[in-house]
């Protein structure tokens, strides 16, 4: 028997309302409400409606952190409601709470999204294996543990959109696939059993793909399953240098561009690398970098300084050094 | 109180980008009598992009720079946010798989070092807070920064992942609602600033593969801090430090609106309430100029 009672504690809450047949803007409607140590965001979202007004409209289906229908923001984080306790939510963001859908330029109807977005992302980076499959084989299909593993949970997400929607790149570069698509992509990518050739080329590709993660970590944050879906961005970085597809552009060589500085100097060379990776087009930065020469802010390349025993660190690249491009 | 004594991770921009951080780096340490072994012999953490090219190598280097610190003894200290995630991560994933971290040392054994996973690896920020001591800080400020409204930027790498976070320093930071900066701004006779955007990405990291996406960002979070009648922005991230104080013209156009503030290093903010001088402070190496002083 649990040692621990249930307490109470009062909290106002400031409801996203908006209703597209009805509303020409969204409004914010505030209940106060006592709150058990008990109940998680959805009971809150069912109290509203129960209790306070029958109009208020959100999704949800399994209650149990399966489904992914009933992610909304509760004070700009999201969350999944059915999983998320309110004393935790309290914990983080005192007694004033928000709440408001996954997207606020994407609601239809309160807390429900229009998830268009989110689905055509998803379709478009062929989220279903590819594989010849023999219709009579003659013994099962064995995928062994190790490389079972290889998937790294990334088949546990369950499309809830809490990690689309939290990403600061997806706001604002309508075509970038987004933290979702991209675990959806490393799931197949990782199956021994795939052999699609153009996903991994497609979250390749510049403005929708990879590159444009800003890596911030609010995907891995946010994930209710605890996927980390940045770790899966990076695998498929990885990927894309080691099955030869990564092109020959800005971000790859900007990639590949640390080695070339870490041997040559230990540390990063900035300049260079941004000439690395720019290329020609580097004259586009001449503006700032001579506001930042007359702050004495770019060392020029005979200063760069070095990392003492760059021997060792010279050495440690030669003999650990995994992929070439 | 025993002095305290730290092996020193500069990161790269300390020594290339950013002088003025170095700069404060050390006259706050010197301030708060706090002994610094620099780490002459690391190598840069990869900055999260190497990463994206070469795992394993990434994990060596970063598993040497840490093995020098344990020589040392030490804990180590980072200035940079990036440099702090890039080596506690490897820390974290070193120490919690036995097979990768014999593989590293076997990298590591060609040129007689071990990684033992004896040193700790933390943020400055997290070194004067929890060890050094916000109050005593606040019994040290001889010119409290009472007349300023500043706006804490905490910058992502510092924050989240917050399970990674929570290994590397005693106060755990609330990745929505952090609170050490803001802190150390009141320790410091400021008045902290709160806006939406304190918490939020700079965009750095996508600079010269996504300018529209890094640009839109830099701009959103120096507007949320004017919005909010911040005088100056201050961080402990040279790379948030580089995109919010150089990149102001781009960030500007991206959002439609003209926004500049001046953004100082966290450590120059603590050497200014702690007596320091702008001059040890480098404040002269801002491209937005510190007006104010």
């Amino acid at each position: 028997m649990s040692t621990n009672s249930i307490t109470t504690q009062k909290v106002n809450f400031k409801v996203f309302r908006f209703n597209a047949d009805e509303d020409y803007l969204p409004y914010y409607e505030n209940y106060t409400m006592d709150i058990t140590s008990e109940e998680v965001v959805l009971d809150v979202l069912n109290r509203i409606k129960w209790d306070h007004d029958g109009s208020f409209s959100y999704r949800r289906s399994c209650r149990h952190g399966i489904c992914g229908a009933c992610a909304i923001k509760v004070n700009g984080r999201s969350t999944l409601a059915c999983k998320e306790s309110m004393t935790t939510m309290i914990e983080y963001f005192g007694n004033e709470i928000t709440l408001e859908p996954l997207s606020t330029k994407r609601a239809v109807k309160d807390m429900i999204i229009d998830k268009a977005d989110f689905w055509d992302k998803h379709a478009s980076v062929t989220p279903y294996l590819v594989a010849d499959i023999d219709e009579c084989p003659s013994c099962e299909n064995l995928v062994s543990p190790h490389d079972a593993e290889e998937l790294n949970e990334a088949d546990l997400c369950i499309q809830c959109g809490a990690c689309h929607y939290a990403c600061p790149a997806v706001e604002i570069n309508s075509d970038f696939f987004g933290p979702a698509a991209f675990v959806a992509a490393y799931r197949f990518e990782s199956d021994v059993r795939d052999s699609d050739a153009e996903r991994l080329i497609n979250v390749n590709e510049e403005r929708q793909g990879v590159w444009d993660c800003v890596k911030c970590y609010e995907c891995a944050e946010v994930c209710p399953k605890d996927i980390n879906p940045i770790d899966k961005i990076t695998k498929l970085h990885q990927m894309a240098f080691k099955r030869g597809v990564a092109k020959n552009n800005v971000a790859t060589r900007h990639a590949v561009g640390f080695l070339h500085s870490i041997k040559k100097h230990g540390m990063l060379d900035e300049g260079g690398l941004v000439l690395y990776s720019e290329g020609v087009h580097i004259v586009k930065h001449i503006p700032v970098a001579l506001a930042m020469f007359k702050k004495g802010k770019i060392v020029l390349p005979w200063n760069m300084p070095k990392s003492d025993k760059l021997d060792e660190i010279q050495k440690l690249i030669k003999s650990s050094s995994t992929v070439k491009f | 109180m025993k002095k305290l004594k730290y092996a020193l991770f500069t990161g790269c921009t300390a020594k290339q980008s950013t002088p003025e951080q170095m700069m404060s780096t050390m006259a706050v340490a010197r301030k708060l009598n706090i002994e610094m072994i620099e780490l002459t012999e690391a190598s840069c953490c990869g900055a999260s992009h190497l990463q994206d090219y070469d795992d394993f190598l990434s994990l060596v280097l970063n598993a040497r720079n840490i093995a020098y610190a344990e020589k040392h003894g030490l804990t180590m200290v980072t200035i940079c946010n990036t440099c702090q995630l890039n080596t506690a991560m490897t820390k974290h994933r070193l120490d919690n798989n036995a097979e990768l971290k014999a593989k590293v040392n076997e990298k590591l054994a060609e040129i007689g070092l071990e990684y033992k996973g004896t040193s700790n690896v933390i943020h400055f920020l997290y070194a004067i807070i929890d060890d050094f001591g916000l109050d005593k800080i606040k019994e040290m400020v001889v010119k409290p920064l009472s007349q300023f409204n500043i706006a804490p930027f905490y910058g992502c790498h510092n924050i989240r992942p917050s399970e990674l976070h929570d290994e590397s320093h005693k106060q755990k930071e609330n990745p929505y609602n952090p609170t050490s900066l803001d802190d150390l701004i009141i320790a410091c006779g400021g008045k902290n600033v709160d806006y939406e955007e304190k918490n939020k990405c700079c965009g750095f990291h996508v600079e010269l593969q996504a300018p529209h996406t890094a640009a839109v960002l830099t701009g959103t979070a120096i507007a949320g801090a004017t919005d909010q009648n911040a005088d100056m922005m201050v961080t402990p991230c040279p790379l948030c430090h580089l995109k919010l104080d150089t990149q102001t013209k781009s960030a500007s156009e991206a959002i439609g609106r003209e926004v500049s503030l001046p953004v100082l290093h966290m450590q120059q903010m603590v050497g200014l309430a702690l007596g320091c001088t702008p001059a040890e402070l480098g404040l002269k190496h801002h491209v937005t100029e510190v007006n104010f002083i």
